[in-house]
């Protein structure tokens, strides 16, 4: 951590970047901010830790309209979403310095304080263990138990897009990290239920929604300066269920808009206050995406047409959904 | 929805509307229309005081906030001079004579026009369909004249064919004995032969003494110009009472919309004294 | 007072959804969110926080005020039905029960909101106070003890017993109707027992509150007097930033009590014109036809916070609007929350 900081002192020091991106610590351990750091002294708050969920690349929106170049930290999976904007020209790559940092995953907060871990201070994670240092001494935890659900299933440790590194090597092996599962295991889980079982499974989580828009708001692919959902002549208004069915509406509309430019950042899941894996529905899509036009990984480049966009001789005709029990 | 298992007994609550018929429809300039509204019966909707406003709505469509025009001494209608600039004005734009609409209030408080208004000289001071909420004060003051000082009336608009209630300015204020009525319009227009130019410089130009209250509505800038040249002309903002209008859901107090710092607009206005604004966070 | 042990609170809920609706904290789908409780349904008290607070038995996210129909020409309104079945919520935390005091002023002051009114008047609370408050909780700050939650009647649950205090007419019917159940293992213990494993229990709790690390908040410069000042600090600028213009603060927010109204078209079988929870901090709360006068997000959070620890206080005779919950700050998602606001106005840091 000492090292991004000393990094990022130097860099607003010559000028190269007039502020700097990263998070700050919070009141608890637990809890770091994103936060724009535009003095050297102000760094004195950075952190770096394996509590630092927070994908900083949609930010960048915002940072891209103030003056002179801004420096963020991101990890390895942030840098897919930093591509995709760049590619949807919301993000101009010129006007951001990328400093992309090692991570060997991230840990919600929720899981380390269920387990009874209290009176948090800082973590670290050494092999497959989360160390914590807490206010009662140093307790430990499996870090799969502790884990992001995004990062149980890592889909790797390479940095797509960088300045300059650093705690990663430069053309580490692409693919999921060690611990990582397959991330499509659940998504083909759902896919063997009935339909009337997987309508079930949605019911059951998509009730707890609140309609904060949280997923909608933390999204890097939701980066449309005004949402349909924020429209009156809608009646799936923003921030109400008229309806039980409605609410499904809202995901599954939300996870049509971004289907091909989603990079599985996990960010919605992330902050969802009610826990409901909305991941699931983005990996059906990649998966089928993958399945239906060639392995795709959006945010892996900013030249390659997606395929959602695009079109080849090679694409799946439109009767697979017949063919795939969609008619019935 | 309510998960309650209830199916319980009606009471009639302040957000239930009235449903109101419109008997008629003034066509005032190219974008606004006065809507003459009365209840079922064919009798007026409900009492209010000059200034007070209400809840109009069209269900499916929309529901907002609209100052009532017509004067409370009017035993017959309430009306309300609605310019076309969203969903429901745009809809409520369409509707002939004989449709029905719901009303709800009327809300927020008045002009002081039984305490402080009493006795004084007055100066009106309205932009466009700033009229509307003055109309109203206007009418009233005219109808109980004895009770009034002299009346002033400064009246601008974009254009000669954006004046809203011409007809009445012209063949009733004007003529009203100690009623003197200025008009403005912005730019030059064939076919005008009054003052042009805005209010705030008008206002300047016709050096009014200080013996009177303001009563001024209209444009946020414009209100906010006039404010400035009544100060350079030596008026006290205690002198001056204005009208304000933000977002509202539910009109009494409660939605949580309309506040600037701790005042709701709703219910603690919308008619406030300039002095009062000054005390308040510029969120308006 | 009485003791039942909670292996029997099955057996109590039932009694008491034999007469009336019980909403309780439910585990569904992984969270623990009030709900009506029916018979055999797992229920979960050791959660300390459910995600949304009980606001939605008093104030639902969303509720049909009238029904609207257009024939011929003609309108007709169908006024929605007001709660007329009573109903128990149970398990509210002494921030949740505040919270509800707090809802009180706002829709019971005139003109009474009559649907909040009829849920406020069917209604019994039973509070149940916080065996183990965590870090995040600040309660303390407002004046609100957790060892005594208050409310129609108190409960704690200590080790395997449950303890039961009515407190108002309310929960002596409550407990009067439930008699048979309350008593079959009363008699085993002696009133001053119970009274003082209670007692013991809430100086246990007492202890804990006073060493959590927000306990101790400065709020000294929260006063309507302040209110210039506060809104026109610099530090709105700094503490808004990572803010993502979500609503999940306000809607899990016990307080909150802004609201829209909107319809809902239902074609030919008319219009529900229902109201809904409402945000501060969607960009369209303040829209309007002809602008917008909040038209950026560090005006929309500033209102938030100005709101519920400066204007509300301000009407309604210092009360903060704030109960310290804490549940936006275990839940925003780029950890902002109302302490930050408070130490960084109140000059903590």
């Amino acid at each position: 951590m000492q090292e991004l900081i000393t990094r990022a002192k130097e860099l607003l020091a010559d000028g190269t970047v007039s502020r700097v991106l990263g998070w700050k610590k919070g009141d608890m351990g637990w809890d770091p901010e994103p936060a724009y750091f535009d003095k050297e002294e102000d760094l004195k708050d950075f952190v770096y830790n394996p509590f630092c969920g927070a994908n900083l690349s949609k930010y960048l929106i915002a940072a891209g309209k103030l003056e002179g170049t801004t420096l963020v930290f991101l990890k390895p999976c942030d840098t897919y979403s930093l591509n995709e904007l760049v590619k949807e020209h919301r993000v101009k790559r010129e006007k951001t310095y990328i400093i992309g940092v090692g991570c060997h995953g991230t840990v919600k907060a929720e899981k380390v304080l269920n387990a009874g871990i209290k009176g948090i201070e800082d973590a670290a994670i050494e092999g497959d263990t989360l160390k914590v240092k807490t206010l009662y001494g140093e307790k430990e935890m499996p870090l799969m138990d502790a884990l992001l659900e995004r990062c149980q299933v890592c889909k790797g440790k390479t940095h797509v897009v960088f300045d300059e590194l650093i705690g990663a090597e430069e053309g580490e092996e692409a693919g999921p990290g060690e611990l990582a599962g397959n991330r499509f295991a659940k998504v083909e889980e759902l896919e063997a239920l009935s339909p009337k079982e997987r309508f079930a499974f949605w019911q059951r989580e998509l009730s707890k929604c609140i309609r904060c828009n949280a997923c909608r708001n933390v999204c890097p692919a939701c980066s449309c300066l005004k949402c349909v959902f924020d429209g009156n002549q809608f009646d799936s208004s923003q921030k109400a269920n008229a309806d039980t069915f409605e609410e499904q509406m809202f995901h599954i509309i939300r996870a049509y808009h971004v289907a091909g430019r989603c990079t599985d950042c996990g960010e919605c899941s992330r902050v969802c206050p009610e826990g409901i894996p909305l991941q699931l529905l983005n990996r059906k899509f990649i998966k089928d995406i993958n399945t239906f036009y060639g392995e795709y990984q959006a945010g892996a480049d900013t030249e390659s047409r997606a395929p959602l966009t695009d079109f080849t001789f090679e694409d799946v005709e439109p009767g697979i959904v017949n063919e795939r029990g969609g008619g019935r | 929805m309510c998960e309650c298992s209830c199916g319980g007994k009606t009471k009639t609550d302040v957000l239930i509307p009235m449903i109101g018929v419109i008997t008629d429809i003034r066509t005032e300039t190219p974008d606004v229309k006065t809507f003459r509204v009365v209840g079922r019966d064919g009798r007026k909707l409900f009492e209010h005081m000059p200034g007070q406003c209400a809840m109009v709505s069209v269900p499916g469509v929309g529901e907002a906030m609209f100052s009532i025009t017509s004067s409370p001494t009017n035993t017959e209608f309430q009306e309300f001079s609605i310019k076309r600039c969203g969903t429901l004005t745009d809809y409520l734009h369409e509707m002939n004579v004989g449709e029905e609409i719901t009303v709800r209030g009327p809300y927020g408080n008045a002009f002081p026009v039984e305490t402080a208004l009493k006795g004084q000289n007055l100066l009106f001071i309205a932009g466009g369909i700033g009229l509307a909420p003055l109309r109203s004060v206007i009418n009233y003051v005219l109808d109980k004249r004895d009770n009034y000082g002299t009346i002033d009336i400064l009246y601008g608009s974009r254009s000669k064919d954006d004046l809203v209630q011409l007809k009445e300015i012209q063949e009733v204020w004007a003529k009203t004995p100690g009623v003197n009525v200025y008009l403005t319009i912005d730019r030059e227009q064939e076919g005008w032969d009054g003052h042009v130019g805005f209010v705030p410089s008008y206002l300047k130009e016709l050096e009014f003494a200080t013996d009177k209250t303001v009563l001024v509505c209209g444009p946020p800038v414009m209100i906010k110009f006039s404010l400035q040249s009544l100060i350079e002309m030596g008026f006290e903002k205690t002198q001056v009472y204005t009208t304000l209008e933000l977002r509202m859901k539910c009109g009494v107090g409660k939605c949580g919309r309309c506040n600037i710092g701790s005042k709701y607009v709703c219910k603690d206005g919308p008619v406030f004294r300039c002095d009062e604004i000054d005390e308040l966070p510029p969120e308006y | 007072m009485y003791r039942i042990e909670t292996a029997g609170l099955a057996e109590l809920f039932a009694a008491i959804s034999e007469t009336q609706d019980l909403f309780l904290p439910l585990r569904k789908a992984d969270q623990t969110n009030y709900g009506l409780w029916s018979e055999g349904e797992p229920f979960d008290l050791d959660t300390l926080k459910t995600v949304k607070s009980a606001k939605d038995c008093f104030f639902p996210q969303s509720e049909v005020l009238y029904r609207c129909k257009s024939e011929d020409g003609k309108l007709s309104i169908d006024p929605q039905k007001l709660c007329d079945r009573a109903f128990v919520v149970f398990g509210m935390r002494a921030c949740d029960v505040k919270a509800v005091e707090v809802l009180d002023n706002v829709f019971l002051s005139e003109p009474v909101d009559t649907f909040y009114a009829a849920r406020r008047e069917h209604g019994t609370i039973v509070s149940l106070a916080c065996h183990e408050p965590e870090e995040t909780c600040f309660c303390a700050n407002f004046g609100i003890d957790a060892a005594a939650p208050g409310a129609d009647v108190e409960t704690w649950i200590i080790e395997d017993s449950l303890y039961w205090k009515p407190l108002t007419e309310k929960g002596e019917a409550l407990t009067e109707s439930l008699k048979a159940v309350l008593e079959s293992t009363e008699k085993e213990t002696p009133a001053e027992e119970a009274e003082k494993t209670v007692a013991e229990e809430q100086e246990a709790i007492r202890k804990i509150i006073e060493k959590l690390p927000l306990s101790h908040l400065d709020l000294s410069r929260f006063k309507p007097e302040h209110t210039m000042e506060l809104f026109d600090s610099p530090l709105w600028e700094e503490l808004y930033k990572p803010c993502l213009a979500c609503g999940t603060c306000t809607f899990v927010c016990p307080t909150c009590q802004c609201y829209d109204i909107r319809d809902f078209d239902g074609g030919k079988n008319g219009v529900q014109r229902y109201r809904c929870w409402d945000s501060c901090m969607y960009s369209d709360f303040t829209m309007m036809a002809h602008g917008n006068m909040r038209t950026s997000q560090i005006q929309r959070f500033r209102q938030r916070f100005m709101h519920k620890l400066v204007y509300y206080p301000a009407n309604y005779d210092g009360l903060y609007s704030c109960v310290g919950c804490g549940r936006c700050v275990s839940k925003c998602p780029a950890s902002l929350n109302i302490v930050k606001v408070i130490k960084k106005l109140g000059g903590e840091v």
